[in-house]
This record gives structure tokens, C-alpha cells and sequence, in this order.
């Protein structure tokens, strides 16, 4: 697996306080990396898209048209509150609802790991979007072997939760999430990895928390 | 097009006699007539010379007419949307509690009409009307109707007050499609077209229990061919049989287990059984009560046609089946809702739509509301419902500069 060249273009992101999101904090490192990836006026789909905060962004950035995926009440309602068309269902299910290669990105924001059907959502993305963005919590840095040594599952802010009652159920480590994508032909074109608001750029495998890919659709490669 | 004007406030209830307004209702309402001359063709061939529409509006109408809301209803409803009537105060609004100042459709900003559809029995023209070429009344002579001739004949009340594009067209269930069928039929004149728990097509099963109500209809001895109006009868049995069946249709077993359960209607003293057909439950009960009421208010021909209408809904029957290419000329945002437990439009109905008009790249949001009570769901107080629906409006007034919500009335209050 060669490794992820990082992106030409970085254009440079609104500053807090953007318009479109008066009273939101500015989004988070990972999610600045994300909205930079997406070229401007595209069509996006965001699969648990929570209350629709970076589609929100990316709509009053990079101008894209958006539409966005939520199973939760409360977070479906903020996100009609914020102007973003959501579509209310459980990702588990798949994504029949969206055609062959509707959209130009499809991003699947820290889902991952706990999500059941690992395989098939990534094959689904893969299916309507010529792009995918994922990211995860990278299970190899290097503390959480220092966890299990002491002989403790990991527990961080990234993964702040108990063994018992993680949502958290597909972990892996960046090599592990290379090799699947290899197996479903995803090209991977991008990787950003983070330590909190700290971007980090050699030993990423180690010394890196949350591992963002972008990779490109075999059926994107065909068109 | 003439209108006709309202009636004398002398015809009303003396104001002092009349319940104060509460908070979040539009207060008393009384509808007008509206007339127009020009014959309308309809989907059956057969010409309309002229017909007469029922209709209640709420809040203003802005210089720009830019903010109307056009909401269309179901099998039994009329054009009172909202309030309370200024003749008989007790009658409010079918849609009361999503329609008023400061609702989820919110009367401060938007100008709400409501209007009885054609063929429907609350001043509308429609089989119980006089048929101006015998001077009696339609009966069962009235033409066959479809959604589509209803987006039409309601056109012409846009046409009148001068609205060319409405902000919003909405409806639920029968008025759903109607929503849809605006979209489709007249596209540039929908700005968002909000669809609740509706369906593009009926199902085998759906026109089945349509059947079942029209066949209790048609097989009363007091339905006499349709012209028992002349006959000074009603087919009664007939049409409480009918309501009976849909109202068991728009309820799901859940809501029917807890309201009635097995409970009895009045048990002998050890609680025994009765040993006869008279009513022994609860739950028959309350579906002969329904049925009754139904049957005293509600005209027979017209349920026929209603049911008849929904039957034949089927926007993609004209492209081979392909929902996506019927929906290809709307331009509209879309809303769509349905509810977990409707099993007369399940979700799967909505998602189907859904699916043609992302296929279409149409801008929808669509939610899959978790409640209880069926089919019905759509004219209740489900708090997340009426967010979905209040959020999704004031992102409109926010599109149109229609200013932000004043106050929040109602289910959200």
C-alpha cells in the first residue's frame, strides 16, 4: 500500500464565525481537512451527519449541494433547523435509497468503527459516490498498546469509553483500514491523521488518534 | 370567477356568546365561495361548465403574494383548516394544531388557504349540489375525479388571489398526493410541496379496503342507485360500515390495544359474555359511534368519488412505472414524513418517493417519524413531527424574507 500523498489543494477554510454559523464553534481540525478535500459546488452526501454542521459549512463555503443521513430525532430536526436536507434512516440498512454514483463525495465521519456492516457501507459508498471520505480512531497509536500491556482496554478522548459499553465495535489501525480498502479496489488518494487539534505527519501509524482517508470508487475510475 | 361574499357577520353567533380565541388559533373563521365560469375538462373526458369551491384563508397575503400556503385534505375534511367556525364555534379546524400564529405553519408570516375540494360535500360543488341543467341535485350523475383535476380546479383559486407561485403546497395523506400532484402538474407554482405520510400509488390492499367501504356504500338498500338525496333517504348503514373500515385503517393494532384492549362494553355482573351481536366490546363501540357520526354528516356519492380518486392516483402509470420520470418536471424542495407504525401508507411509500426525487436530484429532506398511532399520525401533536415541520417552514420564511418567528403557539409552545 503506498502511502497517502498529501492534497494539492488546501484552499484556505472561512474563519470562525463564517457566515452560516453564527454561533457554532469553527469546525473541528479533521472536519476543516474533510471540507477541503470537496470540491466547490458538488453534490455531497454525509452519512451521519448529526445536526448537519459540515454540510451546513460546505453549503456556505464551497457552495456544494448537500444532503445528509441521521437516524436520530433530535439531531434530524437541528438539521432542518439549520437549512440541510437530511434524510432520516439507519445507516445498517444500506443505502438503497441513493442511486449508482449520485453523488460527487460521500463522507462517513467517525461511523465507522461502530458500525456492523463495515464492509457493506464502504461498498455502498463506493456504489453512489465517485469520492469517499472515512474517518476512525486509530487503534495502533502507540498509547493504547501501552494500555493493554498494563493489561487495560484503552480509554481516551478519542475512545472515551469503557470496553463495556463502547459503541465502538470495529477498531483497526491505519494499515488494517489500507488493506480492506485494497481488497474492495478503493483507491485511496488522501490520508490526513490528527492527535487532537495537532495534525500529525511522520509516525503517523503511532503516534496519530484519528485517521482521516479519502479514496476514489472503482466505478468512479470507470467513468 | 365571481365570489361571493361572506356572510353578514348578523349570521354569526353574538361575540359575546362565542369561547375566547386561545393562544396559537387563528380565532373564527367563515369560509367564501368561490365561483368560476370557465368550463373545467377532466381527466375522464367529461366537462365541468362551471363549479363553486369553498375556501378559508388565514393570515395576510403579502404585497408580493409571496407567502402563500396552499394545504390540501384528506378523504373526510374540508377547507376548514384552521380556527374556529364563526357559525358553529365547536367546529375547529381539522389541521388546528399545525396551522395558527405562531404553529408549525406559522399564520404571523405565511397566508394559509384551505380549500374544499371539488366533489366534496361542504360547499364545494360536488353530488350533492344542483346540477344547473336539471336543477336537481347531482347525485351519483356527478363526474369521476381524479388529483389531478383537483390540482386544476384549485388552480383557479390561485388565479384569484393572485398568487403565482405558492411558497408551499401541503398535504397529508389524500392531500399528500395532492401536494405531489401540484409538483408535478404545475411546477413552477410550488416553491416546497410537504408531503405527510402519503403515497405515489396505492396498493392492491389500499384499493381493497377502498372496495369494502364502497361496496357497504353501493349495496344499501337506501343507496338507490346514488339518487337517494331525491328519495329523502341516506344510505346510513352503508356509510358508517364504510367509515368503520377506514378508521380501523388509519389506526395501528397498538393504539387500538391500549385505547380498548379487550375491555367490555357492559359485562353482566360476574362479567360475563352477552351471548349476542349486540355491541360486547369496547372497541365495537367506538367504531359504531364513528360510523354513525360519519354517516350524519357525510355524503355517500362523495366518499365514492374521494375513494375513487385515491384509487386512481398513479402519477408514474403514464411512464411505464417509473416514479422518477413522473416526478422529472417538478421543481420544488421537498418535504416528505411518514410514521413507523402507518400501515396504510407505510414509510416504504415515502421512501419510494424519496428515492425518485434524489434519482431526480431534487433537493428532499424526509423524516421516518418512531410513533404509535398509525396512519391518524398525521393530524396529532407528535412533538418531533411538528419540529420537523416548523424547522422546515422557517427555513422557508428565511428563503422568502417573510421575517423570523414571533411567537411559538401550540404542540411546541
Amino acid at each position: 500500500m503506498k502511502p497517502a500523498a498529501a492534497l494539492a489543494d488546501t484552499a484556505p477554510l472561512a474563519p470562525a464565525g463564517a457566515p452560516g454559523l453564527p454561533s457554532d464553534a469553527p469546525p473541528r481540525i479533521d472536519l476543516l481537512r474533510i471540507a477541503s478535500w470537496i470540491a466547490p459546488g458538488s453534490r455531497v452526501l454525509d452519512l451521519g451527519c448529526a445536526d448537519g454542521h459540515l454540510l451546513a459549512y460546505l453549503q456556505q463555503t464551497r457552495q456544494v449541494t448537500g444532503a445528509g443521513v441521521e437516524i436520530d430525532d433530535q439531531r434530524v430536526i437541528a438539521a432542518v433547523r439549520r437549512g440541510v436536507r437530511v434524510i432520516q434512516q439507519n445507516l445498517e440498512e444500506g443505502l438503497a435509497l441513493f442511486g449508482d454514483q449520485q453523488f460527487d463525495t460521500v463522507v462517513l465521519s467517525q461511523t465507522l468503527q461502530s458500525m456492523h456492516h463495515t464492509e457493506h457501507i464502504l461498498r455502498e459508498m463506493a456504489r453512489v459516490a465517485r469520492y469517499g471520505i472515512v474517518s476512525f480512531p486509530n487503534f495502533g497509536y502507540w498509547p493504547h498498546g501501552w494500555s493493554i500491556l498494563r493489561g487495560r482496554m484503552p480509554v481516551n478522548d478519542q475512545m472515551p469509553y469503557q470496553w463495556y459499553d463502547t459503541p465502538n465495535i470495529h477498531l483497526c489501525t491505519l494499515r488494517d483500514f489500507q488493506l480492506l480498502a485494497g481488497q474492495l479496489g478503493l483507491r485511496i488518494t488522501h490520508l490526513a491523521t490528527f492527535r487532537g487539534e495537532t495534525e500529525i505527519h511522520w509516525l503517523r501509524g503511532w503516534r496519530s488518534m484519528l485517521a482521516v482517508y479519502r479514496f476514489e470508487s472503482p466505478l468512479g475510475r470507470q467513468g | 370567477m365571481t365570489a361571493i361574499a361572506l356572510p353578514p357577520d348578523t349570521a354569526a353567533a353574538p361575540a359575546a356568546a362565542r369561547p375566547p380565541v386561545p393562544p396559537g388559533s387563528v380565532g373564527y373563521v367563515s369560509p367564501q365561495f368561490l365561483s368560476f365560469d370557465e368550463p373545467l375538462t377532466l381527466a375522464s373526458g367529461q366537462v365541468l361548465p362551471s363549479y363553486t369551491l369553498a375556501v378559508e384563508t388565514y393570515g395576510q397575503l403579502n404585497d408580493q403574494r409571496s407567502n402563500a400556503v396552499l394545504v390540501c385534505h384528506a378523504l373526510n375534511a374540508s377547507h376548514h383548516v384552521a380556527g374556529m367556525d364563526a357559525e358553529h364555534p365547536e367546529q375547529i379546524g381539522w389541521w388546528d394544531n399545525m396551522v395558527g400564529p405562531g404553529k408549525a405553519v406559522d399564520t404571523d408570516r405565511f397566508f394559509v388557504i384551505g380549500i374544499n375540494n371539488l366533489g366534496s360535500c361542504f360547499g364545494s360543488t360536488g353530488p350533492t349540489t344542483i346540477n344547473p341543467d336539471t336543477g336537481r341535485p347531482w347525485g351519483a350523475s356527478f363526474p369521476l375525479l381524479t388529483v389531478e383535476d383537483w390540482v386544476h380546479a384549485q388552480a383557479r383559486v390561485a388565479d384569484h388571489f393572485g398568487i403565482e407561485r405558492f411558497a408551499a403546497v401541503m398535504g397529508g395523506s389524500l392531500g399528500g398526493m395532492q401536494a405531489l400532484s401540484w409538483a408535478i402538474t404545475c411546477p413552477e407554482r410550488v416553491g416546497d410541496c410537504v408531503v405527510v405520510a402519503s403515497t405515489a400509488r396505492l396498493t392492491a390492499q389500499n384499493i381493497a379496503f377502498n372496495e369494502v367501504a364502497r361496496r357497504a356504500i353501493l349495496t344499501d338498500p337506501d343507496f338507490r342507485g346514488g339518487d337517494y338525496g331525491d328519495q329523502g333517504v341516506v344510505p346510513v348503514n352503508g356509510l358508517s360500515v364504510a367509515r368503520m373500515v377506514g378508521h380501523i385503517t388509519y389506526q395501528s393494532d397498538e393504539v387500538m390495544a391500549s385505547k380498548f384492549g379487550r375491555a367490555q362494553r357492559a359485562p353482566g355482573p360476574t362479567g360475563d359474555y352477552r351471548y349476542n351481536y349486540d355491541v360486547e366490546f369496547e372497541v365495537e363501540s367506538y367504531l359504531r359511534h364513528q360510523g354513525e357520526k360519519f354517516s350524519r354528516y357525510f355524503d355517500a356519492n362523495t366518499y365514492l368519488l374521494l375513494t375513487r380518486a385515491l384509487d386512481y392516483f398513479d402519477p408514474a402509470r403514464a411512464h411505464g412505472g417509473d416514479l422518477a420520470r413522473a416526478l422529472s418536471p417538478a421543481q420544488a424542495r421537498f418535504l416528505l414524513v411518514s410514521f413507523s407504525t402507518d400501515w396504510r401508507f407505510a414509510p416504504e411509500h415515502s421512501r419510494e418517493i424519496v428515492r425518485a426525487l434524489l434519482k431526480n436530484q431534487r433537493e428532499v429532506t424526509y423524516a421516518e417519524i418512531d410513533a404509535p398511532h398509525g396512519h391518524d399520525a398525521f393530524l396529532l401533536g407528535d412533538v418531533r413531527y411538528h419540529a420537523i415541520v416548523q424547522g422546515y417552514y422557517d427555513q422557508i420564511a428565511r428563503r422568502l424574507d417573510l421575517g423570523e418567528r414571533r411567537q411559538t403557539t401550540g404542540v411546541l409552545a
